[in-house]
């Protein structure tokens, strides 16, 4: 088909095309970027913990008497909250977990000389030492999370202490970090002026708040028990059981205490745990998705509403081309090809802005780049949204009777 | 002569009922998603405390003595410094802020035990923030040197525990002592909650968490330290601390903010605070480097980056979107205006200037501006409506007011106009003669 006739018709409404080729770039560099946040938040909010989630639920004590005997009160919780039927274990855990929004850190370093130029320097920075996201619990909490032991051994009883610890175990990220490609089993690490062991790797885990640097998954362990006038107990059972778990742990850890508090909001199961945590990255999505199909609704919108004018002002010339031989389809080819140019033409103007839009927001939000293949994709979409919005008007075009020409209007 | 426009603009519109819909629609949708957000971040990004930010001054220092030197010092100082400089009386008001939580007992049988969050401060605070009282007052500056057992405690609380009657000389126990209520707050609701305004800078953009309501319980400072030891939000620590005592634990965890009234006495404290921190290394409690700040109220709110990332994303994409909206109209008013050539035509024949014209067609722009913005209106409402919906701690803020609800219609007529602006111009050089040949 003929492109002339088509461009020399378009020259005629310079204006009126060219906006809505503005329209059409602005909506792909729009709905590209947004398309590519969505993706990225899906993956964050799919991020795997490590942990046995499904069967995991955590309760909260408050408000423990200052002077009284932690360790007593824990063991004494403890053995309540096994009892109860469905419990499979029952630990005390430190107040970081994945997820958990509150974080545990340390300064780790690998060996003395690294501690010596991080204290010579004042800084952990080009050390070698790490500051080390850090999981605790009493014993057994390994097993409780979910967590294996994937070379060397689990923490013996007698390591769980309240200060300062004599063993750790590591993932193999933070492993890998520390000290390359050496057998970390054995290693001795210097928290401050405090050594401690190397003992096991564990398996992969992720840290409490999620950066997406790829370092997510450089995690401590230690068996530290906790020492404070807040206690979180983990609770594992079968997945069905959770609630009835946690609402028979409630009544009777205030069974066992009276005056202490056990808040509504400290009882979670973990897949509760999880939504919270990505609360703000479900509701962006939902933005971004209602944003992105609204815009395509708009545009989609402006190319019918545009094409309907334009076959209102041509039916007279339409009624011409027919009466002197021009088949519907020809009508119907004509309309559908000049969407396919102006379109084509945003299309263009939208990928390059879509790469600027994309640069915008790396400076500004911490985005990464935008995948190439998110352009000629979008560019498809928008191509194919055009054809179908210019299909009515088009058809109704081609139906126009050449009667209409020897009409005066 | 505009009354006539009008009605012709309504003819006009009603001729093509769908198309002049979805420019409706269109602008509606547009506004309604920018004025969303921007209201939210309007609530957000305001002052909280109009007419007096200038004046308040947040300093700091480097009170650590670890192996790790930070290049910012941390966002709060240790006990001993906020102390020192609390009391050294150098600002024209000072106060310092330690929060915690505390386990209240009420007196009203029936009600079962609670945590509540608490506020440790000193009496300056009150009357330093322009804080409302409902009922009574803060304590008095001598009465909590002596640790008085006194409290003031917020609207909300007054009202979860005396059914908001005048609870004043009323008795509440915390941590087992009791403690008598001397103030109850009126309705205070700073965004963000600015004098706890700490840590938000590492929450990559996180920072909802940080516009909850203020605490429940304000309690002195040595009253505090005397009955919630071990209670107290820690912020950072370069030792090991023992809980229960928050004067000399290695740990930054005390707010120090101080009310400076003029430039003059802006600077002469920040040379104090310099002289303070040279005298304390050369005694020896510190060891860093001296690295002292001082912002002001608004350079901290910026360093700390309060309004939340997202809520800045979504007011960029609101108003691509009605960029994108915009040029819809544009594009739909174009051709229905150039549509109209021969009718155009002949008014100019009659006599019609280009002046005239132009001033119809702009009339028409304008009537599906006031309704786009009236749908706008009705949108903005039913987004805010959504926010307020959400588990965020913004929430019970979040809502229309008169300047945003004038702006909301400033908005979409300026917008249909300024879209309307160029087709009508196009319309009004349309050329007469050339128009009635056709005809």
């Amino acid at each position: 088909m003929a492109l002339r006739p088509i461009l020399s018709s378009l020259r005629h409404h310079k204006l009126t095309a060219g906006l809505l080729v503005l329209q059409v770039a602005l909506t792909l560099a729009i709905v590209a970027n947004a398309a590519f946040m969505v993706a990225q938040r899906l993956q964050r909010i799919h991020t795997p913990s490590g942990l046995a989630e499904q069967q995991l639920s955590l309760i909260r004590v408050e408000g423990t008497a200052k002077d009284e005997n932690h360790e007593a009160r824990h063991a004494a919780d403890l053995d309540t909250l096994r009892r109860i039927p469905g419990v499979q274990a029952a630990v005390a855990v430190g107040w970081a977990l994945p997820f958990s929004s509150s974080v545990n850190s340390y300064g780790v370093c690998p060996n003395e000389e690294a501690l010596k130029r991080a204290m010579a320097a004042s800084s952990l920075d080009h050390s070698g030492c790490l500051s080390i996201d850090t999981y605790s619990g009493s014993q057994g909490f390994l097993q409780a999370l979910g967590l294996r032991v994937i070379a060397g051994r689990d923490f013996t009883p007698d390591e769980y202490v309240t200060g300062d610890v004599p063993a750790i175990m590591l993932t193999r990220a933070a492993a890998r970090k520390f000290f390359g490609d050496k057998d970390p089993l054995g290693q001795v690490v210097f928290a401050g002026k405090h050594s401690s062991r190397v003992v096991g790797i564990v398996s992969d885990v992720v840290r409490p708040m999620l950066r997406g640097d790829g370092s997510d998954g450089e995690v401590m362990l230690w068996p530290q028990l906790p020492d404070d006038n807040e206690t979180t107990y983990l609770l594992r059972s079968a997945p069905a059981d959770r609630d009835r778990v946690l609402a028979a742990a409630a009544t009777a850890l205030q069974a066992l205490d009276p005056d202490r508090l056990i808040p509504e909001a400290g009882r979670r199961t973990y897949t509760q745990m999880r939504e919270d945590y990505f609360q703000r990255d479900t509701t962006m999505i939902g933005l971004l998705l209602s944003a992105g199909l609204g815009l395509l609704f708009v545009t989609a919108l402006g190319v019918a509403g545009l094409a309907n004018f334009w076959v209102q002002q041509r039916t007279r010339t339409i009624g011409i081309r027919r009466a002197i031989g021009a088949t519907r389809t020809d009508i119907l080819r004509y309309f559908q090809a000049e969407n396919f140019l102006i379109v084509g033409g945003g299309v263009v103007l939208g990928m390059v802005l879509a790469l600027i839009l994309n640069l915008l927001l790396m400076s500004r939000y911490e985005l990464p780049r935008l995948p190439v293949w998110y352009l000629p994709t979008g560019a498809l979409a928008l191509w194919a949204l055009g054809q179908l919005s210019v299909l009515a008007p088009a058809l109704r075009a081609s139906r126009v009777p050449p009667v209409v020409a020897t009409r005066s209007v | 002569m505009f009354g006539y426009y009008f009605d012709l603009a309504m003819r006009s519109l009603k001729r093509n009922k769908v198309l002049t819909g979805l420019m409706v629609l269109a602008i509606a949708v547009g506004i309604g998603a920018s004025m969303t957000t921007l209201t939210v971040m309007y609530l957000l990004s305001g002052d909280p405390l109009p007419g007096k930010s200038a004046r308040i001054y947040y300093p700091q220092l480097d009170p650590e003595t670890g192996a790790d030197v930070r290049k910012n010092p941390a966002d709060l100082l240790d006990y001993i410094s906020a102390h020192d400089l609390w009391q050294s009386g150098k600002a024209d008001r000072q106060t310092m802020v330690v929060f915690g939580s505390i386990k209240l007992q009420p007196g009203l049988a029936g009600q079962s035990p609670f945590m509540a969050d608490t506020l440790a401060t000193t009496s300056d605070f009150f009357p330093m923030f322009d804080v409302p009282f409902r009922y009574g007052g803060a304590w008095n500056a001598a009465d909590e040197a002596r640790g008085v057992r006194q409290v003031v405690i917020s609207d909300v609380l007054n009202q979860r525990l005396f059914g908001g009657a005048n609870s004043v000389g009323r008795t509440i126990v915390l941590n087992g002592t009791g403690v008598q209520v001397v103030g109850v707050l009126d309705h205070w609701r700073p965004r963000p909650l600015f004098y706890m305004l700490v840590g938000a800078r590492y929450s990559g953009g996180d920072t909802g968490g940080y516009y909850v309501r203020p605490q429940d319980v304000f309690l002195p400072m040595p009253t505090a330290l005397d009955i919630n030891a071990g209670n107290f939000g820690w912020f950072s620590c370069w030792g090991k601390p023992d809980r229960m005592d928050l004067r000399n634990a290695p740990c930054e965890s005390v707010g120090l903010w101080v009310q400076l009234d003029t430039a003059a006495k802006a600077a002469a404290y920040r040379r104090y605070l310099d002289a303070y921190d040279a005298q304390q290394r050369a005694l020896g409690r510190l060891s860093h480097p001296a690295n002292t700040r001082m912002m002001s109220l608004h350079e901290w709110m910026a360093y700390q980056n309060a309004v939340p990332s997202d809520v800045k994303l979504q007011t960029w994409l609101a108003f691509g979107f009605l960029l994108v909206c915009l040029f819809n109209t544009v594009g739909l008013l174009l051709a229905k205006f150039l549509r109209r050539s021969g009718e155009i035509g002949v008014r100019r024949a009659l006599g019609a200037t280009r002046g005239a014209i132009f001033a119809q067609c702009l009339a028409e722009a304008g009537v599906i501006g006031l309704l786009g913005g009236v749908g706008g209106l009705l949108l903005t409402l039913l987004g805010l409506w959504l926010v307020r919906q959400q588990p965020v701690a913004y929430a019970d803020v979040v809502a229309l007011n008169v300047p945003m609800l004038l702006l909301t219609i400033l908005l979409a007529v300026a917008a249909s106009l300024l879209a309307g602006a160029f087709p009508a111009l196009r319309a009004s050089r349309v050329p007469p003669a050339l128009q009635l040949k056709t005809l």
